[in-house]
């Protein structure tokens, strides 16, 4: 913004680099320093940023791969890193899906066709979107024991049941939808079926394709929710192999067992493709809400 | 001819689909859980309803989507409510049939009958055999009246049993008859299989029962209660009666003892006047209420304040590297967030955190983070700030953008500086369209269990109180706490309290609601 250059300006200038430089440090600091841990040799080791010795041992652990230590112990993986993040992207994966299906039908109902009661239930899906799953622990850990007293794999401490447990999620997406399709002209599915679509061919074949970005933003954000997701996870799962990442992690760091290099390797491998993706989609994301269907 | 064979195929496919939920649904029945299966019915006649008739059309859009919404958002909300108004606890953890089930399956030793067992070889494995003595048998027919000891000394063989496992097994017995059961084997070789055995149940031919009582004895058992046509259950062993209580979920004796398990009761109003009114309960929920509220106002305050000072500072035109400065103060945004709050809780630990080194080296200070209420409480909201700034500093960012240039221009030409600026001209333009986004962060502040849990787990705790609950604690990881880390596992009382956060949740939803139509509408 334009501002009136006075005297003081460059030591403003000076004084707002130095600010931002403190602050980016103060920042990446968290970040740089699991990087830097996870690269020392130990768990308890205490160092400077950059460590004077270089060792592998925790990212093979990381891995699942053991290892030999100095003594000519072998030293066996602590947890099964890949096998969560395996679990996390397998429910996120297929809890993503789902969402998307779910909300896009009803986002499409709610923006083109005419039915009682339209604008009631839509307020209410927004009223029930702001009620966090985290309120209901209790009750979706009661409701998965009873399902599972019948269907044992889908009760307690099996992770479908994480997956229709976040399903819940579809409220929040309906609505983020259903705006993108308001600002897609109805006229364009109106001309296909003036000339002999039927309303679900003008769905499927014209206002899906036109609303790709928005269903690819809606997958990835719900993916990356579910990624990160960690209450309802704790609760329903309970056996160490079943778990999702976000509560596997916590197991490391337990006073009595403290594995802090250990976690950090598991931290930077498993941050980093998450972190990565939602970068990317940090982008995609701006575009695919800004854009509508009618370009230029 | 396409649609006809279309039309065929979808008739196929719905009577499939039909099949399937009817087996499941039966399935369900079987199993003896009539609620469930009804409820299954109607949704399924429902969808089927939906997804065949004509003038439905439209709810064929509709159904999944709000179905979900039903099933995995509306359920959970009102099964919460529910499990509130019951005495869901540990204690009382199980429905009234399941209760009644174990209660009805506790079993009493007949001690007067008394088999002489031993053990013998078989061709595959052992064969037990049992011989009543002569003695007591007429006070055990007595006892029983089913008349089945009442014969004259008897001798009963199991078939060859293998007994090399634990698991229990229930083995029939025969009267020995002609049988020639072998020499009997020696004590040794009991006790080498005595788990073995006291896993074998045997049944006799009239249906009692018996277990391995010593190393030669087997002694029958019996049902101990049993069931009245008035649903009070009667004790063989004393005569006593048991009446189900459902104001407290026990059965009980005439006396009032409760038997264990007890059972699921709606118990009205009771967690809520226990929440509000039981000194035990009060004092650490008002403790905890007001640190949630402190905990989510500062996290906003700090988190919304430094993301706007960041829009504004990298808003300036004469500032380089903006671009750089704004990826990598957004990085925090961008990490899951379970993983950087481990990440710090490891920074912090106070013997081997990084930061205690630092400060140790640089102060000779090494606080100790996680034991002092007030450093908790600050740890947290330091962190908390951290992860949130980001979103403020794009929010504001992309709310300063829609302000008109001219309007700074028109100040520049004035000579105003950058605090007019802001206080004269942005602040007032993007405090509107920012309201609801400082409301909503404030809900999901309230509510910001993961932070709170991965970081201290609430610790430090209240050492005045012996419900768990501690001084960084807010409400929903009390909740938490009660419900799945205490002993008590009062799920009653969680869902109350967390029927109370749910009113907090509507009002600040109700507020950003009116708050976002008033935006729109002046927009207009």
């Amino acid at each position: 913004m334009p501002i009136v250059a006075g005297k003081s300006h460059r030591w403003r200038l000076i004084g707002a680099h130095g600010f931002l430089i403190a602050l980016v440090l103060a920042t990446s600091f968290p970040l740089a320093m699991v990087l830097s841990i996870s690269l020392r040799p130990g768990n308890f080791a205490s160092g400077s940023l950059i460590p004077d010795q270089i060792s592998f041992e925790h990212w093979r652990l990381a891995f699942g791969i053991s290892y030999v230590d100095v003594d000519g112990r072998v030293v066996l993986p602590p947890f099964p890193v890949m096998r969560w993040l395996w679990n996390s992207v397998k429910v996120a994966g297929v809890a993503a899906s789902l969402i998307v299906a779910l909300s896009t039908t009803a986002a499409y109902a709610f923006s083109r066709l005419k039915f009682r009661a339209r604008t009631a239930t839509l307020n209410t899906i927004v009223l029930l979107q702001m009620f966090p799953p985290v309120l209901a622990l209790v009750a979706i850990y009661a409701i998965f024991e009873v399902i599972g007293a019948h269907v044992s794999w889908l009760g307690v401490d099996s992770l479908p049941s994480v997956v229709i447990a976040y399903l819940g999620q579809v409220a929040l997406y309906v609505w983020t939808i259903k705006g993108y399709f308001d600002t897609i002209p109805a006229e364009i599915e109106e001309a296909a079926m003036v000339d002999g679509a039927t309303p679900f061919q003008a769905f499927r074949r014209v206002l899906l394709p036109m609303a790709v970005p928005i269903l690819a933003v809606v997958f990835i954000l719900s993916f990356i929710w579910c990624i990160i997701e960690y209450p309802v996870a704790s609760v329903l799962l309970q056996s160490e192999d079943r778990l999702t990442l976000a509560v596997g992690s916590r197991l490391y760091l337990y006073e009595q067992r403290y594995l802090w290099g250990d976690f950090a390797a598991a931290a930077v491998l498993s941050g980093l493709p998450i972190t990565a993706v939602f970068l990317l989609a940090q982008r995609w994301m701006v575009s695919g809400l800004t854009s509508g269907g009618l370009k230029g | 001819m396409q649609p006809r064979y279309r039309r065929i195929g979808s008739r196929i496919a719905v009577a499939l689909a039909a099949l399937v939920a009817l087996v499941s649904v039966y399935q369900l029945y079987l199993g003896g859980n009539l609620a469930l299966a009804a409820a299954c019915t109607a949704g399924f006649g429902l969808a089927f309803y939906v997804f065949t008739a004509r003038r439905t059309y439209t709810y064929r859009y509709l159904f999944p989507g709000l179905a979900g919404i039903a099933m995995f958002t509306v359920l959970p909300l009102a099964y919460t409510v529910w499990i509130g108004f019951t005495n869901y606890s540990s204690k009382n953890l199980l429905t009234f049939e399941r209760a009644t089930e174990v209660v009805l399956g506790e079993v009493y030793e007949r001690s007067s009958v008394r088999y002489q067992f031993t053990l013998r070889a078989a061709e595959h494995g052992f064969r037990i055999v049992l011989r009543t003595g002569g003695d007591d048998e007429a006070e055990a027919g007595a006892g029983s009246g089913s008349g089945s000891a009442a014969r004259p000394p008897t001798e009963f063989i199991t078939e060859a049993l293998a007994l090399t496992n634990t698991a229990p097994q229930r083995v029939a017995v025969v009267p020995l008859g002609g049988i020639d059961p072998g020499e009997p084997l020696p004590l040794k070789d009991v006790i080498a299989r005595r788990d073995a055995i006291r896993a074998v149940t045997v049944l006799f031919p009239d249906g009692a029962a018996a277990t391995m009582a010593s190393l030669r004895e087997f002694t029958p058992y019996q049902a101990l209660y049993q069931r009245n046509p008035d649903g009070s259950l009667t004790n063989r062993q004393t005569g006593g009666r048991l009446t189900p209580n459902f104001q407290t979920g026990f059965y009980e004796t005439a006396t009032g003892d409760q038997i264990q398990p007890g059972f699921r009761v709606y118990v009205g109003a009771d967690n809520y006047v226990r929440v509000f009114t039981d000194g035990k309960f009060r004092g650490p929920f008002l403790r905890v209420f007001v640190w949630t509220v402190v905990f989510a106002a500062a996290s906003v305050i700090f988190t919304a304040g430094l993301g706007m000072l960041l829009a504004e500072l990298l808003a300036w035109e004469s500032l380089r590297f903006a671009g750089l400065y704004r990826v990598l103060l957004f990085l925090p945004y961008a990490v899951p967030s379970f993983i950087s709050i481990l990440v710090f809780k490891g920074l912090f630990n106070r013997n081997f955190g990084e930061i205690n080194l630092i400060l140790d080296g640089l102060l000779g200070l090494r606080p100790n983070w996680t034991g002092n209420a007030l450093l908790a409480r600050g740890m947290i909201l330091i962190v908390n700030t951290w992860l949130g700034y980001p979103y403020f500093m794009l929010i504001c960012t992309g709310l300063q953008k829609s302000i008109s240039h001219d309007l700074y221009e028109a100040s520049a030409l004035a000579g105003a500086g950058p605090l007019t600026n802001f206080f004269q001209i942005t602040w007032p333009l993007i405090r509107k369209p920012l309201t609801p986004l400082l409301v909503s962060s404030f809900a999901f502040n309230f509510n910001n269990f993961v932070i709170i849990y991965l970081l201290t787990q609430g610790r430090p705790d209240f050492l005045d109180t012996n419900v768990p609950a501690g001084e960084t604690d807010i409400l929903v990881s009390y909740t938490y706490r009660i419900a799945f880390e205490d002993s008590g596992q009062q799920f009653g009382l969680a869902c109350a309290i967390a029927t109370l956060i749910f009113a907090v949740v509507a009002t600040l939803s109700v507020i950003n609601l009116r708050l976002t139509r008033a935006n729109v509408e002046e927009r207009r």
